[in-house]
């Protein structure tokens, strides 16, 4: 994906991946044979009409749901076969999640929030609090700590929970729509601040989004429809014809 | 420490849900405890009977006497060390309601077998001189603000007329179970006034009481002492006193079990009441738990903060009920007054109210927990909005 003279080694290798639901004694495929690389550092948008998979292929990389069949190669690891505490203790360490509603604990505060998947390490509290007010401090939200998601707005939310997504160093930051649910001021700040994740820390990103000025962030974009992937060109060229 | 702050935050989330929920628990238990205390005082006598105490009465019934010539003979059988006897009075003190037992006794030998009623020596010789004298409980004595030298008048039922005793003594219990509800008079008063009146009941005993030098020998000496009467006009039956009461008991068995099925249905009722909130509540946060798996945290986590939750409100419910159940018991047995002797919440009462609130808040969180601990993450994902 990466457009650099020395392409990194692949992260994540998706193999002939496919998933399907039932729905009323049906069968409904939802992502057929995709195959795909992410580079580590890279930031890869996912877009498509609503239910052309890109969210079920999202959690499929990150690890929240399992595919009928193909494999996910996680830097060699094939999580398709890791079992449920595997796969648990697999994302806890590895991978940061972003959603559209931000998913926050409405009784815990920003602080305590973003603490939270530190509780599942060995880390001191003073360690961990050292962690929680740099990543506070990261996205602008240090004098915010002591309040509940209920007090702050919908872009402070968002970025709390980007703050919880990255305390633990993961890898793989996973965003699902992260500014589906924010206005446009709140959205470029929360943008801005992926943006910064990828090309300050390194992170690498994968992210679902409908917005075009989001998914413009992103250094790649792959098109989702009816359970197939394209790239930007592939779709130019349908276009055209 | 983040799950404690978790489970008491989560609890305290929709105030009036918990309170409500708190509330219904405070009255399962107290209620619990209240019926359970009453199937307690049931068998109270029975309870405090001593195993060395042996009851002998007539054979056929209750209700028919024994002749006061029975004392010397049960005496002389091996392995019996003194025996008294007792005749039931069943006068009325000002109305009907009033009721406490009353019973003429041997005075000497009977408390002399009662150790546990205690009596101020002085206060027993003062009752023991005077032939119309009466020692009463001091529950008795509280109930209906008596004191000694108090002029207490018994309407007769069995033995009509009016009966009119001074209170000389006043015993406490020894133990808390001790009922303190009853009065005693001289039996030799109650005989020698049955002669006067000419009635035909005179040197007639309602029951003997029986001690035995050694427990392990009642079954024995109650054999040897219904064999000395054996085909006589008046057959006697001995058991222990414990067996007597529970007799007693027998006779509103029915009542018993009721009050104890209803004090479970209580309990019972508490845990839907309870079930449906945990319901409410894990279903309610679905999304919440998703994120905490996807995030890495266990299913086994998870389903512990429903149950944390479950049984943190349970032990607040538990607390305050159990703590309720002791001003409301003392309410009501201000209320029933010597109708029920020993009212009194024991510590049993309260380990099985401790034991049922535990597994209310158990119970009730074992379906939601178990529902949030098998929900698939991207399935929960999808409660958000």
């Amino acid at each position: 994906m990466h457009a650099a003279e020395r392409p990194a080694p692949a992260l994540i290798r998706i193999r002939n991946l496919a998933k399907s639901y039932r729905r009323g004694g049906q069968v409904v495929p939802v992502l057929t044979d995709i195959t795909l690389d992410v580079r580590a550092g890279d930031f890869l948008g996912l877009m498509g009409p609503s239910g052309s998979g890109k969210s079920t292929l999202l959690n499929l990389i990150a690890g929240i749901d399992k595919p009928d069949a193909g494999e996910i190669l996680f830097d060699g690891v094939d999580i398709t076969r890791l079992g449920e505490r595997e796969l648990a203790d697999w994302r806890a360490g590895t991978v940061g999640f972003v959603f559209q509603f931000y998913n926050l604990m409405p009784v815990l505060t920003a602080y305590e929030n973003v603490e939270l998947p530190l509780t599942l390490t060995r880390l001191s509290r003073r360690e961990r609090r050292a962690h929680v007010e740099a990543a506070l401090a990261l996205v602008g939200l240090s004098e915010r700590m002591a309040h509940y998601p209920a007090e702050l707005s919908g872009g402070q939310q968002q970025r709390v929970a980007i703050a919880r997504a990255i305390i633990s160093d993961p890898r793989l930051i996973v965003a699902d729509e992260p500014t589906g649910d924010l206005d446009r001021h709140s959205a470029a700040e929360v943008l801005a601040l992926m943006d910064r994740l990828n090309t300050d820390l390194g992170k690498t990103i994968v992210m679902v989004t409908h917005d075009r000025r989001a998914a413009e962030r992103a250094h790649a974009i792959m098109y989702l429809d009816k359970g197939e992937l394209s790239t930007a060109a592939d779709v130019h060229e349908r276009s055209v014809r | 420490m983040q799950f404690a702050k978790l489970v008491l935050r989560n609890a305290l989330r929709h105030k009036l849900r918990t309170a409500l929920t708190v509330l219904g628990l405070v009255v399962a238990i107290a209620s619990f405890g209240l019926l359970q205390t009453v199937v307690g005082a049931w068998y109270a006598g029975a309870e405090s009977a001593a195993p060395t105490r042996l009851v002998t009465r007539n054979a056929v019934s209750l209700v028919f006497p024994l002749p006061l010539g029975y004392r010397d003979k049960i005496r002389s059988v091996d392995g019996v060390r003194s025996v008294s006897y007792a005749n039931w009075f069943a006068g009325i003190y000002q109305d009907p309601k009033n009721f406490f037992p009353q019973l003429a006794v041997e005075p000497r030998t009977y408390f002399d077998m009662y150790r546990d009623y205690l009596v101020p020596a002085d206060d027993f010789a003062a009752f023991l001189r005077d032939r119309k004298g009466a020692v009463i409980g001091r529950k008795l004595a509280d109930t209906h603000r008596l004191k000694v030298g108090d002029v207490m008048p018994l309407r007769g039922t069995i033995y009509p007329g009016t009966w009119e005793f001074t209170i000389r003594a006043i015993y406490d219990g020894a133990e808390q179970k001790t009922d303190t509800s009853q009065m005693f008079f001289h039996w030799d008063y109650l005989n020698e006034t049955v002669k006067k009146r000419g009635r035909g009941r005179a040197d007639q005993v309602g029951i003997y009481l029986v001690d035995v030098t050694d427990a392990d020998r009642a079954a024995e000496v109650s054999q040897a002492i219904d064999a000395l009467f054996r085909n006589s006009l008046a057959e006697t039956l001995t058991e222990t006193e414990r067996a007597f009461q529970i007799g007693f008991v027998k006779q509103t068995e029915a009542l018993v079990v009721a009050i104890r099925i209803v004090s479970y249905v209580v309990i019972a009722i508490i845990l839907a009441v309870m079930a449906n909130t945990m319901a409410m509540t894990a279903r309610e946060r679905l999304a919440e738990y998703a994120t905490l798996k996807a995030l890495g945290f266990s299913p086994a986590f998870v389903a512990a903060l429903i149950f944390g939750e479950s049984l943190a409100i349970a032990a607040v419910g538990a607390a305050a009920g159990i703590a309720l159940t002791f001003p409301v018991g003392d309410w009501f047995a201000q209320r029933v007054g010597t109708l029920i002797p020993v009212f009194e919440v024991s510590a049993q009462t309260v380990a099985l109210q401790a034991l049922c609130a535990l597994a209310v808040g158990v119970a009730a969180a074992i379906i939601p927990g178990r529902r949030a601990a098998r929900v698939r993450i991207v399935e929960g994902l999808r409660a958000v909005g």
